[in-house]
């Protein structure tokens, strides 16, 4: 028999905002452990949360950008249960009336993988093993986070990748989260089961909980969907269960089964007002928004007509697509801008985040006066390519690399005496060609590109190396 | 009753007396009567002396305010950098905070001088002050009967001139029913119009800090002083600017009386609360007769969502990062188990339980939701009432101060007796306890002012007609800081 998967993701995400959800502790990663909280944080006696808007608008803009509904009036809830990292022995979360609602991420297919909810909560601190001992640490203990919570609308691995990936670039796109898996700035629990084709009740799910790199999840996806089947082949039924993934085996086990499932005893929080978010606001929010990366994709295919291959290669990467879009806007040509990013520049931006923070010293200007120059045939492909290699690398402007003299075009006299020069000095390929090798004439574009240090746009000594051959 | 903070503020001004002197006029009588009464809890004699000399300086450079120099405490529950703050309650054994609540802070920038902190119900939780890993404070009236509570050390510090002011909590009645126990001024102000910020939470969306005094000039000097919005505590918000005015004009007030705050209440207290009546009737006041069913609800609703929020608002003490820590553990569950176990007290475990329960999936809607919806109907029930009436006028408690011991046996009808404070809390209003006579044992009654929310310089201002025409007697107890 062969079975469908089913699987929804709960993702959450930290977001990028300054300081802290409930508390000014600021929110970067690392630090010493304790030095980057306060009595608010560690829930001292006493202390009260205050809510920082930043967190709700980053949380609406986060919504807006997977086409959801804001919730305009929502409020807090606490979800109370008992762990040391956790210091109030309740965590600040949304239980039943969430920011965001109802939306969706497309996948490349243009099959739409649905949003639930988006909520907004604090993150709790982190236990240390050591020598025998648990320290605690509570710097990321009221670290804003969202949940996003997808519909069960997933069904291989694949898809998965593909999912968390484009929530990734999204959130990346508007400037929330900067969505670090291996730092924790992006994690997913994984739901999923099993169903027969054709049945139309979903299989008893289990979830992978704390997954923080998208090829486990690929992975351990693989591996329960398999074990499921197994199980059920094999005449035994899934138990709803919590599960964790070891890395090593590549297997999942039991954390928990449902009967020891929490009761989290929700209700809501009350030292947070009732959060009203003027309409007003959702749509100046709304307004904010960068063109989101799906779009932007189309567009430059379809509108500015860059091939499929290389749009896919720039639209990742915001910062990039903004110093391309800024160098168009400033008349550089569309091809010769996108090439010389992709071929020249990446080249020295070998990561993933290397293409992500784009830190070069080009700025868009004196990118798109190279570019004029390449597009106006002033110079040559070669020539703009070494030329924004090394702009590259000493961040100094084209004026540097380029004198006016250089591009002021050869005098045409000169120009026939240099091929001139140059059918003199090849006799054997003036004579391949003559016997209709057209190939043998590059050795004379060669000696001319030479002696002219590429300043010659070629289409004018091709018509006088002709011209003198006949 | 006459204003304690201005006469001392008079004293000190005039340069009679230096704070420091009065401070250690306070701290003599302290360390003389407190051992009986027990009001105090944790003495903070040093900090006292150090705020009065920042005081003396304050006064001698012209920037002293009324309450400058003038020597005053805190409950157990509030926090104070350094200082002690334990909710008279064994798992908080030993805590000092390390920041201090915004009405210390308030206080503490206006020159307060800070003797120590007073003795309550665990946590906030009872009436009686029993409740105490300390011990109950005695009431300096009797000393054989309770002060009341869960306020009851800061009130009994006040009755017995231990200190000129107090500041206590008031979850479901806690700062005006001790008042009243103890024949003093009790105000619990508008839910938000004092920062709840380092105050250690017993039921959130109930609690108030507010003043217990010898006087209703008093408590309206000390609410100016510690009232505001503070960016700390999102559930505050601001009150009017400037001080409150005290006229005691009461000509053409109207005053609300609903039949259901008399039921059940002993003829005594209702014969006291209708002489006072009558009193503002004759000033001119109009006696309007209103009705709020909803009334009896209030108590139910408290005893769930009190509960409810506490046993959220308690999981955090668990012997990990402060207070009291079980010894002789095997796994850190069994070292929270084992803390707890022996660090919280009768009382608090069985609302802890209670709260517990009534958040349950299961029971959620039966309890804690059934009650948020009920809360809403006391809430606009009592809006519906201050529609025919500027405050109303209410017995504090339905019985004067019990004898010591009494409760203990009688856990119901202790509960019963919050029946007149509690639907002020359900609600978010203000309301002040003054007192009202004496029982036929000389024991003090206390009547209640209850106005709409933010009506509070109404609702002052209304109970200072009594303090004005010698209508309201504190109770004169021997001993003490006397002018």
């Amino acid at each position: 028999m062969k079975y469908r998967l089913v699987s929804g993701l709960e993702t959450h995400v930290e977001l990028a905002t300054a300081t802290k959800i409930f508390c000014g502790c600021t929110t970067a990663f690392g630090g010493a452990p304790n030095t980057h909280c306060c009595p608010v944080c560690t829930g001292q006696p006493g202390t009260l949360p205050v809510l920082n808007k930043k967190v709700v608008e980053y949380a609406i803009r986060a919504g807006l950008a997977t086409h959801c509904t804001i919730n305009t009036t929502t409020h807090l809830d606490r979800k109370n249960y008992c762990y040391p990292d956790l210091p109030k022995a309740y965590q600040i979360s949304q239980f039943d009336k969430p920011l965001c609602e109802h939306g969706y991420v497309e996948l490349e297919s243009g099959k739409r993988i649905g949003i639930t909810r988006i909520h907004i909560e604090e993150d709790a601190g982190k236990l240390v093993h050591e020598s025998g001992y648990t320290y605690i640490d509570y710097n990321r203990g009221g670290v804003p986070l969202i949940e996003i919570v997808s519909e069960p609308d997933i069904s291989s691995p694949e898809e998965a990748k593909e999912y968390v990936e484009k929530l990734q670039l999204i959130m990346r796109y508007i400037g929330v989260s900067d969505c670090k898996m291996q730092e924790g700035s992006m994690r997913c629990d994984v739901n999923i089961s099993v169903m027969p084709d054709g049945a139309t009740e979903f299989g008893t799910r289990t979830e992978i909980k704390n997954m923080n790199s998208i090829s486990y999840i690929e992975k351990a996806m693989g591996y329960e969907y398999r074990r499921q089947i197994e199980v059920i082949e094999s005449g035994g039924k899934i138990v709803q269960a919590t599960l964790r993934y070891d890395e090593h085996s590549g297997e999942t086990s039991v954390m928990r089964t449902k009967e020891d499932a929490q009761d989290y005893r929700y209700f809501p929080e009350p030292d947070i007002l009732t959060v009203v978010i003027p309409e007003e606001k959702v749509d100046e929010i709304r307004a904010s928004l960068p063109e989101l990366p799906t779009d932007k994709l189309h567009r430059y295919i379809c509108e500015l007509k860059i091939n499929p291959a290389t749009a896919k290669l720039l639209y990742k990467y915001k910062r990039v697509c903004d110093f391309a879009e800024k160098a168009f806007a400033l008349g550089a040509g569309v091809k010769n801008t996108v090439n010389l990013i992709v071929g020249t520049l990446y080249s020295k931006l070998e990561t993933e985040e290397d293409k992500e923070k784009f830190l070069l010293p080009v700025t868009a200007e004196e990118m798109a006066k190279l570019v004029k120059l390449a597009d106006e045939g002033k110079i040559n492909i070669t020539l703009a390519q070494k030329t924004l290699a090394k702009m590259a690398e000493e961040g100094k402007p084209v004026s540097e690399y380029i004198r006016p003299a250089d591009i002021a075009g050869m005098d045409d006299g000169e120009l026939e005496i240099i091929c001139r020069q140059a059918v003199e000095a090849n006799p054997a390929a003036v004579a391949d060609f003559k016997a209709g090798k057209d190939k043998a004439i590059f050795a004379l574009y060669g000696f001319v590109k030479k002696a002219t240090q590429g300043k010659a746009d070629i289409k004018k000594p091709d018509a006088i190396i002709k011209k003198l051959i006949k | 009753m006459k204003s304690v903070i201005s006469a001392l503020s008079a004293k000190l001004q005039s340069g009679e007396w230096s704070s420091l002197y009065l401070t250690e006029k306070y701290i003599k009588e302290i360390e003389r009567r407190n051992p009986k009464l027990n009001a105090y809890v944790h003495l903070t004699f040093d900090e006292a002396r150090k705020n009065a000399e920042a005081a003396d300086v304050m006064i001698s450079e012209g920037r002293a305010t009324p309450l400058t120099g003038i020597p005053f405490t805190l409950k157990d529950n509030i926090a104070t950098d350094g200082l002690l703050t334990t909710c008279c309650s064994k798992i908080l054994q030993g805590l000092k905070p390390y920041y201090n609540a915004t009405v210390w802070q308030k206080l503490k920038a206006q020159g307060a001088v800070l003797l120590g902190k007073t003795n309550m119900d665990e946590f906030a939780m009872g009436s009686t002050s029993e409740t105490s890993y300390f011990g109950a404070p005695l009431n300096p009236v009797d000393t054989t009967r309770v002060t009341g509570g869960s306020s009851g050390g800061g009130a009994a510090a006040v009755c017995a001139n231990l200190a000129a002011y107090a500041l206590g909590s008031d979850t479901g009645g806690s700062i005006r029913q001790p008042a009243s126990f103890c024949g003093v001024v009790g105000f619990k102000p508008t839910y938000g119009a004092v920062s709840r910020y380092g105050l250690l939470a017993y039921g959130s969306s109930l609690d108030q800090i507010g003043p217990i005094t010898s006087s209703v000039t008093d408590a309206a000097l000390v609410y100016d002083a510690i009232r505001g919005d503070d960016k700390a505590d999102g559930t505050s918000c601001p009150t009017p600017d400037g001080k409150t005015v005290l006229r005691g004009d009461v000509k053409n007030l109207k005053i609300g009386v609903a039949k259901e705050y008399f039921e059940g209440i002993s003829p005594e207290i209702k014969g006291a609360i209708d002489n006072m009546i009558a009193e503002y009737e004759r000033a001119g006041a109009q006696i309007v007769e209103v009705s709020i069913p909803a009334l009896k609800l209030a108590l139910p609703v408290y005893y769930i969502i009190a509960c409810a929020e506490a046993s959220s608002n308690l999981g955090r003490y668990d012997g990990i990062r402060y207070g009291y820590r079980a010894k002789n553990y095997t796994s850190v569950d069994d070292m929270i188990t084992k803390t707890r176990t022996q660090g919280f007290g009768k009382e608090v475990k069985k609302r802890i339980m209670l709260g517990t329960y009534v958040l349950s999936s299961g029971y959620f809607d039966a309890y804690y939701k059934k009650a948020c919806l009920l809360r809403k109907t006391v809430e606009s029930q009592m809006a519906e009432a201050f529609e025919k009436c500027d405050v109303l006028f209410a017995p504090t408690a339905p019985n004067t101060a019990f004898k010591q011991g009494y409760s203990g046996g009688n856990a119901v009808e202790t509960y019963l007796s919050d029946v007149c404070t509690v639907p002020v809390n359900i609600a978010g209003l203000p309301a002040i306890s003054i007192p009202c006579g004496v029982d036929k044992n000389g024991m003090p009654v206390g009547m209640q002012i209850i106005g709409k929310k933010f009506s509070d310089a109404l609702v002052l201002d209304t109970a200072y007609y009594a303090e004005r025409e010698n209508l309201s007697l504190c109770a004169d107890v021997e001993g003490g800081v006397k002018l």
